[in-house]
């Protein structure tokens, strides 16, 4: 059971953790999450980039958040990357899968995966 | 939206998006019925806002001019045989402000669609905004799920939010293993 002692056992791990973390995200990973998000699919894409970050490692430089309506409905899910000193970059259409493909080569591997950007795609 | 914990998820944003710090969710199966409703201490709505909820071209956002959250709800309580009800006090009226959406859904209907995955709904809300206090409840005639995040927040103390990877994983697999223990 995913029982209490676990819970302050992660407790006691995490505030080493926070006592070390110093510089703040700077990649910040945002899903839309309004009504066309999440009618979209934009909940399993959500899930799949914490995962992904996660697993990679990557939680102190990379944060996963969320917003409501980007104003782009008919290309959803969509999420919107933001970089220091760099250009936003627009994916959209977005599945888990591709999720985690952009943490693979976007984040991890500094390359824009320009397929699902919202400049090669045609609703 | 083909599960109905999508609904939950796209419902309790807007009481998230009305700036509410405390948000009830409880989900209720009796009989032939599924009871749902969330409360929460929001900036409310006017008579005049009320008035318009059930108009898909209403809507207070500046992105666009339809909303269908409020539709889509209507919708499926209405083909299932049952109702949404909606009450508010906006901020303007009262100190005691904020929104109930009340619904009930014909469960057996051939209409009605699976409940889905309420742990990753109510992880999603949680990862979202990590310092409401969500209080949700699922009362089956097998037993009850339930989660409260301000009682997380005071066994972990200040400073550790509940949107770290590692609490949420928590969150999701005690709610799994609730739901698989009914």
């Amino acid at each position: 059971m995913k029982s209490l002692e676990e819970l302050m056992a992660i407790k006691a791990k995490m505030q080493d953790k926070v006592a070390i973390r110093t510089g703040s995200n700077q990649t910040r990973i945002v899903v839309g999450m309004a009504t066309c998000g999440i009618a979209a699919g934009a909940r399993p894409v959500l899930n799949a980039f914490v995962e992904a970050v996660t697993d990679a490692g990557l939680t102190d430089s990379v944060s996963v958040t969320q917003t409501g309506c980007i104003g782009i409905c008919q290309y959803e899910p969509v999420v919107e990357i933001y970089e220091e000193g760099k250009e936003k970059t627009t994916y959209v259409k977005m599945t888990a899968e591709k999720a985690k493909e952009i943490v693979e080569k976007h984040i991890k591997g500094g390359k824009v995966v320009t397929e699902y950007t919202i400049g090669a795609t045609k609703v | 939206m083909d599960e109905f914990s999508l609904y939950v998820l796209d419902i309790t944003m807007n009481s998230v998006r009305a700036g509410a710090t405390e948000i009830t969710i409880t989900l209720r199966e009796e009989g032939e019925w599924l009871y749902f409703s969330v409360s929460d201490n929001g900036c409310g709505m006017t008579e005049a806002q009320l008035a318009k909820l059930g108009n898909p071209f209403f809507t207070t956002r500046k992105t666009r001019n339809v909303g269908f959250g409020i539709p889509f709800l209507k919708m499926l309580a209405e083909m299932t045989g049952g109702e949404v009800t909606i009450t508010s006090v906006h901020e303007s009226v009262s100190e005691k402000h904020g929104t109930t959406t009340s619904a009930k859904f014909g469960r057996n209907h051939i209409d009605f669609i699976p409940l889905g995955d309420m742990p990753d709904t109510v992880k999603t809300l949680i990862h979202g905004s990590p310092d409401i206090d969500f209080t949700f409840t699922h009362q089956t005639e097998r037993g009850t799920v339930e989660l409260s995040t301000a009682a997380l927040r005071e066994i972990l103390g200040e400073g550790i939010s509940l949107a770290e990877p590692e609490i949420l994983m928590w969150i999701e697999g005690n709610l799994r293993e609730q739901y698989q223990s009914l």
